[in-house]
């Protein structure tokens, strides 16, 4: 485990926390780490190039869901059989890295959800816990299996699941529920497993104003059109 | 229609056509995205010369009077010119994020060289 894994953390303008999350989990996995700096304006890039992550730097910020696709990419050409995605806040514990990497490499599973929900001691705001809520429950009739946690951005994927996410139908906007639909009905298999994870300093997705009444919208929108299209993938 | 009426439209509607002709000739519009401007300057054109036409079609669609129709199809017009621009914008979008993909990816490889 670990040549063949590739650790993707998407960031932007995380200086103070980044350096921290790559020596964490390099503590728990000798894999290469590849930070995609979505236009950082702090010294993001230079401390996790002095942590001996790889660095790829968008040349201006394009959000969550494109960081992590320009992270897929990156596997995809170099090479890896796997990758794992986990966020450069610090909210995901590194110590489940080599749990979720092993469901995916024993086969059991094409993508394997770290779920917070599973440990049952995390608390989210009121309202982000609704529409978790919601969400999850969509996704879990429709892929006919339970997902408690659909917005994790802790996931471990197989190569055919990353070929797969570095194409133009992975949804780059707020990457959810719908994402898990869409891979379920490509006939990828799904495991969520419990994580522990620490309260987010900031709200990656949503910084307020209108943006979570779009990201509502959008889910809800982008679930129905999932439906909708027959393609399979 | 009054004289003036039809003499305005007609100057309006034949301006509308040449100064799109001029602006394509010129390369400031693309071929591509002029054909909805062509095709409204045309059926301007049409509409106030051929009178008939409009009061036909005024009678089609149920309007009284035959201004109604024109502000209807105008309307229509910048609807799906609209709708048109939106398809191009995301279109532009997508690109966009796979060029600056590209450019994180290629100075991401030449960082992997080096180690």
């Amino acid at each position: 485990m670990g040549s063949n894994t590739l650790i993707i953390i998407p960031a932007f303008n995380e200086e103070k926390n980044i350096g921290t999350v790559i020596e964490s989990i390099k503590k728990y996995l000798p894999a290469q780490i590849l930070v995609v700096n979505d236009g950082s304006g702090d010294k993001t890039e230079e401390i996790a190039k002095a942590n001996g992550a790889w660095v790829a730097n968008h040349p201006f910020n394009l959000g969550y869901g494109v960081a992590l696709q320009t992270g897929f990419k990156y596997a995809i050409r170099s090479g890896y059989e796997y990758a794992c995605t986990i966020d450069g806040d610090g909210q995901h514990d590194p110590s489940h890295i080599r749990d979720l990497l092993k469901v995916v490499e024993s086969g059991d599973a094409d993508v394997v959800v770290g779920s917070r929900f599973m440990m049952g001691d995390y608390n989210a705001p009121f309202f982000r816990k609704i529409g978790m809520r919601i969400f999850g429950t969509l996704a879990s009739v429709f892929i006919r299996q339970k997902i408690t946690d659909p917005t994790s951005g802790y996931q471990a994927l197989n190569r055919k699941v990353l070929l797969f996410c570095s194409g133009d139908r992975y949804p780059v906007d707020y990457p959810d529920a719908d994402v898990i639909i869409m891979l379920h009905r490509s006939g990828f298999r799904i495991m969520e497993i419990p994580v522990r994870m620490h309260p987010s300093s900031k709200n990656k997705s949503m910084h307020g104003g209108l943006k979570p009444l779009y990201y509502v919208f959008k889910m809800f929108f982008s679930i129905f059109l999932t439906l909708l299209r027959k393609e399979k993938y | 229609m009054t004289p003036q009426q039809k003499i305005f439209s007609v100057i309006v509607s034949v301006a509308v056509f040449l100064f799109i002709i001029e602006l394509v000739r010129r390369r400031n519009l693309k071929e591509e995205y002029s054909w909805l401007w062509i095709f409204t300057g045309f059926i301007m054109i049409i509409f106030t010369v051929w009178y008939d036409l409009l009061v036909f079609v005024t009678h089609m669609i149920g309007a009284i009077a035959p201004t109604t129709t024109l502000f209807i199809f105008s309307i229509l017009f910048l609807l799906a010119l609209n709708i048109h621009f939106s398809t191009v914008i995301s279109k532009l979008t997508n690109q966009v994020k796979n060029l600056s993909q590209e450019i994180a990816l290629l100075n991401a490889g030449r960082d992997g060289d080096k180690k």
